[in-house]
């Protein structure tokens, strides 16, 4: 590949090696730039002495992703998975530590105004105007407005000005974050053990009697308690005004309702980790749960049927995206947006589509699946062929279908977003006082 | 050169002090200052406030979390003391042959070979709905259900501080055990006094130390943790940590402070409170 490079323009390529020093950094972009588009376009010297260290959440900040970008872009990058509270912890406290932060669209009210994140100018990021609306205007491709419950996109993705100092919750020319990543979630439940996969049909399901002592929620309140609400609401117990945004009532009605279920047994555990829910799944304690797309695929993974369940009501829906930190400068600044501009560019998104993940910029990612995998995982189609996860393991036999069907079919029934509420603090002590209770 | 013997007192408690000073002391002033700073949204600033510890006392959770925590230990104390006791004691006085004895004690600590993680969480399939034990169970038509309250429960959260403590018992006891004289068991016997007689007025007040020793390592290690309480209960059981931790994932790391300044508080009351019993100090000396 670096020869059939060298080869087609010889004098670009002399000036790049004479430039990169070192024959296997030269190989390595050589090829990497062969199959993307105009990477790298950083000429520097001593860009290969450049390290960013990216951190975020083991679904997002995965290390095959990071030594891609090292071989396409050049500069290395240090990809570290850690939890979310160590992430908050860290940028907050030593920004230093790290370059880019792989944020949950939530986190980002608690770093606004720490005067740790840049803000990214529009212009800069090449790929905005290929953006699905649902970040760039607020709207669904077909022109109805995304729902505001929650942290939606668009009120995640702005800063008021340069400083990035305040969330604008409307479209300005700054971003807080070039998204990448985004899903719609539901209930996982064990069909085999429910009666079918059309058994359950509503959220409400998830506190219905006949679930007692084998149902489960995720012990993390902004999201266990959407999903309690999206069960409350479907059940006509509660009415919430915005279900993204509760007030104190609201919370306190939620909360005794909770601590009623819980003392009455309705609830067989309270999971805090990926693996944790995995297994609660696989081994038949819990038959309906909160849950994540791939831990769904992880229990199918073991041969056990596991089902990520269309509700009638909708989705609850999130974005991942990357920030850079305020600290950059020169250089590095420039690797860090050279490595954003990268991150959408396609390999990325063919990686985590195989996840279960959509990518904001599809048109890329259509680029790095095969027109199998596209249907499969993008447009909701019966698989052609056998599916197979991004390690190359398989996922689903040939004829399968992706539950929820096609991305907008998933991603245009999201009603609320995960979400940080004004409440926030009221909010989690009472739900320790129900996870205690 | 001769050592005043001031001087090498001092560089005898040298090391240690040191130690304890700057890994224990500082660290824990650190936390007392913390623990009267103000905090608002995820920044720590600091002020000489009561805020953090009136509420702590005025929040009910506080209560019920410390009863939990104290039950559990409290259970977990009896029971690992009474395996302890009972192992020792038959290490020490039934086993005759030296081998085999040393044998024996270093089988006790086999399962110390696995991490604590690995050791509790093979309880999950064990005891689950369609675990083991139920398999058996319900295969020898003991039940006719799967047991539901054997994982995700108190009774899990027991089993498993059983198994990783007992050990801390029977260690001290053993030690103290060993060191009885046997010639005042035989005399014993010879005065005519029964088992039981022996047992409880010569092994009994003489494993004192070890019996204290024991209980302060269990003691304080259920009064410490958030992990086992989290996984074996499902989540559904919070401990004082448990709680504590919540708070630093939050940020909330005033708060924090204080609740782990009281809690330190009332471990030291507690352990004050064995060593008030026994004395340990005495007991070695002797």
């Amino acid at each position: 590949m670096s020869d059939a490079a060298s080869g087609g323009s010889g004098r670009a390529s002399l000036t790049r090696r004479s430039l990169l020093q070192g024959v296997a950094a030269g190989a390595g972009v050589a090829a990497g730039s062969g199959a993307l588009t105009g990477f790298p376009t950083i000429w520097a010297q001593n860009i290969k002495d450049i390290t960013l260290v990216h951190i975020g959440g083991s679904y997002a900040a995965i290390k095959e992703i990071g030594d891609q970008a090292q071989k396409d872009l050049g500069f290395k990058i240090e990809i570290q998975a850690v939890d979310p509270g160590t992430q908050l912890t860290r940028a907050l406290t030593q920004p230093k530590s790290l370059d880019i932060n792989n944020v949950d669209a939530t986190q980002l009210p608690f770093l606004q105004g720490k005067g740790v994140l840049k803000a990214i100018p529009v212009k800069d990021y090449k790929l905005w105007d290929k953006t699905v609306p649902i970040f760039t205007t607020g709207k669904f491709p077909d022109g109805r407005e995304v729902s505001n419950q929650g942290y939606s996109p668009i009120k995640s993705c702005f800063w008021e000005d340069a400083s990035a100092k305040k969330l604008a919750t409307k479209p300005t020319e700054f971003l807080t974050m070039i998204p990448t990543l985004f899903n719609a979630d539901t209930l996982g439940i064990r069909p085999d053990l429910v009666g079918g996969r059309e058994a359950v049909k509503t959220w409400g399901d998830l506190l219905d009697p006949k679930y007692k002592g084998k149902a489960a929620l995720v012990d993390y309140a902004p999201v266990g308690v959407i999903d309690v609400v999206m069960a409350l609401e479907a059940r006509g117990e509660l009415k919430y005004a915005d279900k993204g945004n509760m007030t104190k009532a609201e919370i306190d009605k939620t909360t005794s309702i909770l601590i009623d279920l819980k003392k009455q047994g309705h609830f067989r555990a309270f999971w805090s980790n990926f693996d944790q829910s995995v297994n609660l799944m696989a081994s038949g304690e819990v038959v309906i749960q909160s849950m994540w797309s791939p831990a769904v695929t992880a229990v199918r993974s073991r041969g056990i049927d596991c089902y990520f369940v269309p509700l009638n009501e909708g989705y609850r829906g999130w974005s991942v995206g990357l920030c850079p930190m305020a600290h950059l400068t020169g250089l590095k600044n420039d690797c860090a947006m050279e490595y954003l501009n990268w991150f959408n560019s396609g390999w990325q998104g063919g990686f985590i589509a195989k996840q279960g993940y959509y990518s904001p910029v599809p048109e890329t990612a259509k680029k790095f699946l095969t027109p199998e995998e596209w249907d499969y995982w993008y447009e909701g189609k019966p698989a052609a062929v056998d599916i197979m996860d991004p390690y190359g393991h398989l996922m689903e036999k040939k004829g399968a279908v992706r539950d929820g069907g096609s991305l907008w079919e998933r991603e245009g029934r999201v009603v609320v977003w995960n979400t940080v509420m004004d409440e926030d603090r009221y909010l989690t002590k009472r739900w320790n006082e129900f996870v205690s209770a | 050169m001769k050592l005043s013997p001031a001087l090498a007192s001092w560089l005898q408690v040298g090391p240690l002090a040191l130690i304890l000073i700057v890994f224990f002391g500082l660290p824990m002033l650190v936390v007392v200052a913390a623990s009267f700073f103000d905090f608002d949204h995820m920044a720590i600033v600091p002020a000489f406030i009561l805020d953090n510890y009136q509420d702590i006392f005025t929040d009910e959770v506080t209560l019920s979390l410390y009863l939990s925590s104290i039950k559990f230990a409290v259970i977990v104390w009896a029971i690992t003391l009474l395996i302890g006791f009972t192992v020792a004691y038959f290490l020490v006085f039934h086993v005759q042959s030296l081998l085999i004895k040393i044998g024996l004690f270093l089988l006790c600590s086999v399962p110390f070979w696995t991490s604590n993680i690995i050791r509790m969480i093979s309880w999950i399939p064990f005891l689950g709905r369609n675990g083991i034990f139920n398999q058996v169970l319900v295969g020898a038509h003991i039940v006719p259900h799967p047991l539901e309250f054997l994982l995700f429960s108190d009774f899990a959260v027991v089993v498993a501080y059983v198994h990783l403590f007992t050990l801390f018992m029977v260690v001290p006891i053993f030690n103290s055990m060993a060191r009885i004289d046997t010639r005042l068991i035989e005399a014993a016997k010879d005065a005519g006094a029964s088992r039981y007689a022996i047992l409880r007025e010569i092994v009994l007040p003489l494993s004192k130390s070890g019996i204290a020793l024991g209980s302060i390592f269990v003691v304080t290690q259920v009064m410490g943790d958030f992990f086992v309480v989290k996984v074996m209960s499902g989540g559904q059981s919070a401990s004082v940590v448990s709680a504590l931790s919540n708070e630093i994932q939050q940020l909330e790391y005033p708060p924090a402070a204080a609740s782990a300044v009281i809690l330190v508080i009332v471990v030291v009351l507690m352990v004050a409170g064995i060593l008030r019993v026994v004395d340990v100090r005495k007991e070695l000396a002797s």
